[in-house]
């Protein structure tokens, strides 16, 4: 029987790993097969978390987070956890047909992009179709893409793009953008970006690989096709719940429900920190402060019931 | 797992007798390296099937030469052909469920 198990290997993961197994509590973080180190495995600079006066590499930054949980005794395996069961004092953690118990769980799985969930997106994805550009950016020098998003991140990766691509297209719904007035006018002053409001991809096209969109205007209903090498999609992230959407309370916007300040969820042992449960910073060091507070929480819950 | 170029692609992949994965992977790909360790597992499991990684940085032309738009993509050649088309790293489990054929 463990005394603590946490899933997720972000920022928030990690965290709550360094804080319980300072305090001796020997956790085991499932870190998942090949998403270990979360979402800052997929980006380069990471400016703005404290400590690093020159910036740091996301993965960096995740190696560095591992070693120093696995220093204090932290136990990371590259697994996915694959169901749970909740009820009563001991939780029961499966990694197919494994079984791991624990007395307490926090729950750190972060979020997964949101998909456009048109025809063509799930046949042509990885074959022209992106979530990341970071990570597939290189493959287009020279061509034409499409960007689609309104926000900072789908700013970012356009202007990231230009890099490599000749022209870079931001296709936006609506006419007013969420992404913040700095991001959006630099996007505006990059010669090689170029704009398309009020118009929803409603189709992904190509045989082999993406080699048009099918446009809908979101005014009249009119709809239109323009030519494409690549297609980005930075419309947003929904946080990772399948594995307890039907145990834990959610939010509307789809987050854990936690008590107050604390990461309690409605279950008593489980808690839950990170993206998971924010639906408003999401960033690197609020995950990482939010992973704390459930360590903290599951010493105190260990501490009150042993 | 060997390093094939586009020197030694045709010798190393397209004429060789027995099925290659080729993993067409780069230092700056996050889940490249995780999917790397997993391939080496299974390289030291089984015979029946030869895994090689292409370095995309180093050999632009081939990544170019067989579409490639996101990595890690592993192709697995018979005969000269692709006969399997994995894209994006996957847990040991379902990369071995997706090779069955071949191991
Ligand atoms: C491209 C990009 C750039 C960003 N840049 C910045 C930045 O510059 N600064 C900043 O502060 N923030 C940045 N962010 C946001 C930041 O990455 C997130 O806020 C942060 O990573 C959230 O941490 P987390 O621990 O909640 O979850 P995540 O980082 O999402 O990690 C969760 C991880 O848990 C693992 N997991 C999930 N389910 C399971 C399971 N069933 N079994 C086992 N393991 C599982 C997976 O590996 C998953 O990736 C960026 C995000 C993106 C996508």
């Amino acid at each position: 029987m463990h005394d603590v198990i946490i899933i997720g290997s972000g920022p928030a993961g990690y965290t709550a790993a360094i804080y319980a197994a300072r305090a001796n509590l020997s956790p085991v973080l499932f870190a998942s097969s090949v998403e270990s180190g979360g979402d800052l495995m997929t980006t380069t600079d990471v400016e703005n978390y404290p400590g690093f006066p020159t910036g740091i590499q996301g993965p960096e930054l995740m190696f560095n987070m591992q070693q120093q949980a696995e220093r204090f005794g932290t136990e990371v395996r590259l697994e996915d956890v694959t169901s749970l069961e909740l009820d009563g004092d001991v939780k029961k953690v499966w990694v197919g047909e494994e079984l791991f118990e624990t007395k307490t769980l926090i729950f750190a799985t972060g979020s997964a992009y949101r998909k456009l969930g048109v025809e063509g997106e799930e046949r042509l994805s990885g074959r022209g179709i992106s979530w990341c550009a970071t990570c597939d950016g290189f493959f287009f020098k020279g061509k034409n893409l499409v960007v689609v998003g309104g926000g900072d991140s789908a700013m970012e990766e356009a202007m990231f793009l230009t890099t490599f691509a000749d022209k870079v297209t931001i296709v936006h719904r609506s006419e007013t953008f969420r992404a913040s007035p700095v991001m959006l006018d630099r996007a505006r002053a990059n010669e090689k970006i170029e704009f398309i409001t009020n118009s929803a991809v409603s189709r992904v096209i190509g045989e082999e690989a993406v080699t048009s969109l099918e446009l809908t205007d979101t005014v009249t209903g009119a709809t239109s096709e323009i030519e494409i090498d690549g297609l980005f999609i930075a419309i947003g992230s929904d946080p990772r719940t399948h594995l307890i959407h039907d145990k834990l309370t959610l939010n509307d916007d789809g987050t854990i429900v936690v008590d107050g300040r604390s990461s309690k969820t409605n279950i008593e042992g489980v808690f839950a920190a990170g993206d998971v449960v924010d639906g408003t910073y999401r960033q690197a060091v609020t995950a990482a402060a939010s992973g704390m507070v459930a360590a903290l929480d599951a010493q105190h819950h260990l501490e009150d019931h042993a | 797992m060997k390093n094939v170029t586009k020197d030694s692609f045709q010798a190393d992949v397209l004429n060789s007798d027995k099925p290659v994965l080729v993993d067409f992977w780069a230092e700056w790909c996050g889940p490249c390296r995780m999917v790397g360790p997993i391939l080496e597992q299974i390289d030291g499991e089984t015979d029946k099937i030869e895994i090689v990684k292409v370095n995309v940085d180093e050999n632009p032309e081939l990544a170019q030469q067989f579409q490639i738009t996101s990595i890690p993509n592993m192709k697995v050649f018979k005969g000269g052909e692709v006969v399997k088309d994995i894209i994006g790293a996957k847990p040991k489990a379902a990369l071995e469920a997706d090779l069955a054929d071949f191991l």
